[in-house]
């Protein structure tokens, strides 16, 4: 009779083995060969393009470039969202108008939206440095030089993506239990008092996840980058993963890609899992 | 004291929201716009500071005669976005309702380790994806196809289902389950009797997130197809790569996010009713 689990969960298992794995094991594969435009084919060369990741600086910076992005943009994206969704928590005016207003732009295609983004960003023609000078503060060369670059993909990255943060922190605020709060407003605390000692404890769990999980999609950041600076200019705004694209799929060096993609993966996961284990150190309470 | 905080916490909320609806209605304004209201510097209010002018719209729907074709990426979205939507969304809720339900044991594998499987997937890089995927497809003679994109979409979008559906199932309680089993169901049967027909609101949270991360996929319909296949994002991209007119860009990015817009009216419904705070941890 219990023959039956097994028709619940191979069906997604095998389908997602047979599309992962595979190309997984081919990617260790290919990254021991000499695969380019050249010749394309699965020779062996040992560690040779792993060595070689090793001196690549332009990978290196890049992965420096991508940490600042992430942890800058999740941050803000954090910090924003909590209060946002503080914001509308409880009763207020318009209530539901703003909460449907505040999940809207992650919905949208973020790369249709750094299309228009880039219009907003245009030197000469486009509003931002129009409203920047009516304000009196000057123009700013948005896309073309490296710093104000990488502020452009910031904002435009805590634009599409706050949503998500506040999504993912207003579902955990409703979800809170009441008695805290009532035994709070007994003990006679303020709104301060109240969220240090109540709300921000009780919300610690949502928090971790909630950051981790835009830790993760953030350290995939290249679509953005792609269409907004194309990873310009120079490379200022180059993440690794748009490197990774430009060394596998413009210059067709398959075997490094390969090499310099595993590279990333292992990193992002130990940094990751350091990343969850600090922040539950410093969140949650010692237990035992 | 009281109303200063909420002068400022509406103040906030305001600041935000034009944050929000600025590239909308920048977007909205310049589809409007010719050549020379874009050439004279920014301007936003038609009749008052620009003649309006439907070109931008216009040549969205004129038979491709201006180059620009919208109907065929957007089927093709569609037709790949939900094709890969629907079969995660029955192979995840199968997989998560197994995986919540009975105990699976395979050597030093255990249950928790193929959840943990399941949603690692998300970790995953598109790019380490991209050429494995790209030479898997090509092998298959799939590359520049629909279904070889709902393939490698189901990939994608099978973790998110199962990480929905298995928060769902730990909240239905088993009692329900055992109740149908005494009636003489068999697992299978009492899954698909009674089960699923109380799984609809986290079937809908399961779906709604396919379809934002399926609608919105670039990087791989970018990388697996080229000219027989072409989906939204793909197309509005390589307008902006050529000398685009903004206004017919930002007519198509407009008409490109619409539908799931909508989608925001939804999720904030169950948001209110409190039903998301189980699906989504």
């Amino acid at each position: 009779m219990y023959r039956d689990k097994y028709f619940f969960l191979l069906p997604g298992l095998v389908v997602l083995i047979a599309i992962i794995i595979f190309p997984l094991l081919f990617t260790i594969r290919v990254s021991f060969s000499s695969w380019d435009v050249f010749q394309p084919g699965l020779d062996y060369i040992g560690g040779r393009n792993f060595a070689r990741v090793f001196e690549d600086t332009r990978f290196w910076e890049s992965l420096l470039r991508l940490s600042v992005l992430s942890v800058s943009s999740v941050l803000l994206q954090y910090v924003i969202g909590f209060a946002l969704a503080l914001a509308v928590w409880r009763e207020i005016r318009f209530r539901r108008f703003f909460r449907v207003l505040f999940l809207v732009p992650m919905m949208t295609t973020p790369v249709v939206m750094s299309v228009i983004w880039r219009t907003i960003f245009h030197e000469s023609l486009g509003p931002a440095n129009d409203i920047l000078q009516a304000i009196g503060l000057g123009t700013v060369p948005w896309l073309s030089t490296g710093t104000a670059a990488f502020i452009s993909v910031l904002i435009v990255e805590v634009w599409q993506w706050t949503p998500f943060m506040f999504l993912l922190l207003l579902a955990g605020l409703v979800s809170l239990p009441r008695e805290p709060y009532l035994a709070a407003a007994i003990d006679g605390a303020g709104p301060i008092r109240t969220f240090l000692q109540v709300t921000f404890p009780l919300m610690a769990p949502i928090t971790i996840g909630a950051i981790i999980i835009r830790l993760i999609e953030a350290s995939k950041i290249m679509e953005t980058v792609y269409v907004m600076t194309s990873g310009g200019p120079g490379t200022a705004t180059e993440t690794s993963s748009y490197y990774i694209y430009i060394r596998g799929l413009r210059d067709f060096q398959i075997g490094y890609s390969a090499a310099l993609s595993l590279t990333y993966l292992v990193i992002m996961i130990v940094s990751l899992t350091i990343i969850a284990k600090v922040l539950a150190r410093m969140l949650l309470p010692r237990e035992g | 004291m009281r109303t200063f905080y909420l002068a400022i916490k509406y103040l906030a909320l305001l600041l935000w929201s034009s944050f929000i609806v600025f590239p909308f209605l920048w977007a909205l304004s310049t589809s409007f716009k010719d050549a020379n209201a874009i050439t004279s510097g920014a301007t936003y209010i038609p009749w008052l500071q620009f003649k309006p002018s439907s070109q931008g719209w216009a040549s969205l729907f004129s038979d491709g005669s201006t180059g620009i074709n919208i109907v065929d990426p957007y089927i093709n979205s569609a037709i790949v976005t939900i094709s890969a939507s629907v079969i995660s969304i029955a192979l995840g809720t199968l997989a998560a309702y197994g995986l919540s339900r009975f105990e699976f044991r395979a050597g030093f594998v255990k249950n928790s380790d193929i959840t943990f499987f399941f949603i690692s997937q998300r970790i995953m890089p598109p790019i380490v994806l991209a050429i494995p995927f790209f030479l898997m497809l090509k092998t298959l003679g799939l590359l520049d196809t629909v279904y070889g994109l709902i393939l490698v979409y189901v990939a994608l979008l099978l973790p998110i289902a199962v990480w929905v559906m298995i928060d769902f199932f730990g909240n239905i309680p088993r009692e329900l389950d055992e109740l149908a089993m005494i009636d003489g169901c068999r697992p299978i049967g009492a899954f698909f009797r009674v089960i699923l027909p109380n799984s609809v609101p986290g079937l809908v949270v399961a779906g709604m997130f396919c379809l934002i991360f399926g609608w919105n996929d670039f990087f791989f319909a970018f990388t697996l197809t080229f000219t027989k296949v072409q989906l939204l994002p793909v197309a509005i991209v390589s307008l902006n790569s050529s000398v685009t007119p903004w206004w017919s860009l930002s007519a198509f990015a407009l008409i490109s996010v619409a539908p799931l817009v909508l989608i925001a009216f939804l999720v904030e419904n169950f948001l209110s009713k409190g039903s998301l705070a189980g699906a989504i941890r």
